[in-house]
């Protein structure tokens, strides 16, 4: 079958969810109003509240949103074959991420700005909002993991990406110099340091680094990891503007630069699918489609964190209600737009079903190289790149995403342990809540063999917890209908699935956790599913709750805010 | 000026416009209290000798101290204190 039916209508069904599902979401359910006084405008003051154009916000929105972790999650799913991870990436984006996203805005708009943390205080109870900062430093710590390891395999598979990877630092330190110490344009700047990046992948394509082993006694994939972190580590205590800034602009543009050359190659060359639809033999050890593929998949389907991003920052810069529409469920769609072209490169990129099953050997394997080769020959097929560099640009790519969520991941990381340590009465400086952050996640990354080599089976853990977030905003977001004398079954159908599939998930981990020998997974596993029974028994008693009382008004809704607000 | 040139010429400035704004937006919060923390050092540096602090550049600092009232009221509120620590200056 030709990869491009799975383009089309892939593209139709995220078109008809933008077009359909999300007019009647924003008419019907939320009744988004124009005329409403966004938080943006109402506390207006420069630094949080802005009201923003909205291409701009949503630009901002999908790039901070997309990453990696929408290419990782699918390019590991199609082991069980393209079909549940297809049906899986498009239905939940139409119907699970958009409505999520989007729902969050608008819960957080109501509620001029505040982020779920808060929220939950409102609407579940005041023991919510430790639960937020719990499942939010789990969620951190897994993914600074999973990606250290996940960049460790890109650049041991692809060499020739190392240049570029490291060279990319270089031009991010240039980029921030020109624009705040130069003052050269930012069109320039942007023309230039993209024109940078490209000739580091060519020479890094020229070039391709293999590291001695042992290289400082260590072996390659050691020494990737550790100076991963340090640089991690160094990064997030810079200043913001000498390097995440640019780093996180130049990745913004070629998000959109990667997206076209994906898209464009396969229009143009139309590969064949060549995995199966429905894999009937899945190498020994693979866990079940059911739950697994639900929790492999979060980014690209649903995923908690876009809850944290729209209520933490998007939601204060919303300048009409109505753009609410664009920016939250639009930004879902464009990271279904990317979860699809992983989906599209690592089943349709190979020769061959052999070839396909010899990078499948087992779960978990294959995963974001399989997205590199199999992108890269797909790229060299319909625009004539060769296949080499094509995947030079695609790993340099996946890389870029991974390790500016790694800086951030740990920048955030350090400020949630500011504030325990705040809760404690200790004040942390933050060299040393930087080493406190960096210590357990080189320990949770090793904890699976000094190679990180089972460091993988953090991501449907990963995946779990972000499900679990998401279940918690939805939870939030149905109870807000309920208490409006909405209808809650948009929020509450993919609330009560996405929950019971990642609950399920985590209680079949610890079976495998126990298994491996991974106690500190383990340990993790058990705090989520912990969480999780928290989570629901809070929901429940929440809805209970709301059916009891009259249903609220935009008066109602002023006066609560009041009173939290004095 | 109107036709077509100078409508263009707007849409070009929004274009930037908007790409200036890609660049600083997801910033712009950590920068501003930061650059706010530092003022609100320089301040207290400023205020020192009126707070009661020995301070050996009391004569070039107290030249720039009627600058610093109209942010006097925010800075102390923000400060944790809920009145004006000075005694001559009552702004609430």
């Amino acid at each position: 079958m030709s990869s491009l039916w799975l383009l089309i209508v892939g593209l139709a069904m995220l078109a008809g969810g933008y077009l359909l599902y999300s007019r009647f979401l924003a008419g019907r359910v939320y009744r988004l109003d124009p005329e409403f006084t966004t938080p943006a405008h109402e506390l207006r003051d420069g630094v949080d509240f802005v009201p923003t154009n909205k291409y701009v916000l949503w630009g901002h929105h999908f790039t901070s949103v997309a990453g990696a972790a929408p290419i990782v999650g699918p390019a590991v799913a199609v082991i069980w074959g393209w079909l549940p991870a297809f049906l899986w990436v498009t239905l939940g984006t139409v119907f699970f991420a958009g409505m999520h996203d989007l729902g969050a805005l608008w819960a957080s708009v109501r509620n001029r700005g505040r982020s779920m943390g808060m929220l939950s205080g409102r609407y579940i109870g005041a023991r919510g909002r430790n639960l937020f900062l719990v499942v939010i430093y789990l969620l951190l710590l897994m993914v600074v993991a999973a990606f250290a390891v996940v960049i460790k395999n890109l650049l041991l598979s692809t060499p020739s990406a190392v240049i570029p990877a490291w060279g990319a630092i270089v031009v991010a330190l240039v980029v921030g110099q020109m624009i705040y110490r130069w003052g050269v344009s930012l069109l320039l700047t942007t023309v230039l340091g993209v024109a940078a990046l490209y000739g580091l992948i060519l020479l890094g394509d020229a070039y391709p680094i293999t590291l001695p082993d042992p290289v400082l006694g260590m072996s390659p994939a050691t020494f990737w990891i550790l100076t991963l972190f340090v640089y991690a580590g160094i990064a997030s205590l810079l200043p913001v503007w000498v390097l995440l800034q640019p780093r996180d602009y130049i990745n913004g543009v070629q998000l959109f630069v990667g997206l076209a050359i994906l898209y464009g190659a396969t229009l143009l060359s139309a590969p064949d699918v060549v995995a199966p639809a429905v894999n009937d033999q899945v190498p020994a050890g693979t866990p079940g489609l059911l739950p697994l593929l639900f929790v492999t998949i979060a980014c690209g389907a649903i995923s908690g964190f876009h809850g944290m991003v729209s209520s933490g920052t998007s939601s204060k810069q919303l300048d009409g209600e109505d753009d609410a529409r664009f920016v939250g469920y639009f930004g879902a769609v464009g990271e279904g737009l990317l979860a699809l072209g992983a989906i599209i490169a690592a089943t349709a990129g190979y020769a061959t079903l052999a070839d396909w099953q010899a990078v499948y050997t087992a779960f978990n394997e294959g995963g974001v190289a399989a997205f590199v080769q199999g992108g890269g020959s797909i790229i060299n097929a319909g625009l004539g790149i060769p296949a080499s560099l094509s995947a030079t640009i695609l790993a340099t790519m996946a890389v870029l995403f991974a390790a500016t969520t790694m800086d951030t991941g740990v920048r955030l990381q350090r400020f949630v342990v500011q504030e325990i340590g705040e809760v404690l009465g200790l004040r942390v400086g933050k060299y040393l809540a930087t080493g406190i952050v960096l210590v357990i996640a080189v320990g949770l990354t090793f904890s699976a063999g000094a190679g990180g080599d089972g460091g993988m089976r953090i991501w449907p853990l990963f995946g779990t917890t972000n499900q679990l977030l998401a279940s918690l905003t939805l939870a939030i977001v149905a109870v807000m209908l309920m208490r409006k004398g909405r209808n809650p079954l948009p929020a509450l159908v993919p609330l009560a699935f996405v929950f019971v599939m990642a609950f399920w998930a985590a209680i079949l981990q610890l079976g495998t956790l126990r298994d491996s020998g991974d106690w500190l997974l383990l340990g993790i596993d058990v705090v989520i599913i912990l969480a999780a029974v928290w989570v629901g028994l809070e929901a429940v008693l929440a809805m209970r709750d709301a059916r009891r009382r009259p249903v609220e008004t935009d008066e109602d809704d002023r006066r609560a805010l009041e009173d939290v607000g004095s | 000026m109107t036709g077509p040139a100078a409508r263009l010429r707007e849409r070009w400035a929004a274009v930037r416009a908007g790409l200036e704004e890609f660049y600083a937006g997801p910033y712009r919060t950590t920068m501003r209290r930061a650059r706010r923390e530092e003022d609100d050092l320089f301040l207290l540096v400023v205020l020192a000798e009126a707070l009661g602090v020995p301070d050996p550049a009391a004569y070039y600092s107290a030249e720039v101290l009627p600058a610093t009232l109209p942010e006097l009221h925010a800075w102390h509120r923000r400060m944790g204190m809920e009145a004006s620590p000075l005694d001559h200056v009552g702004c609430c």
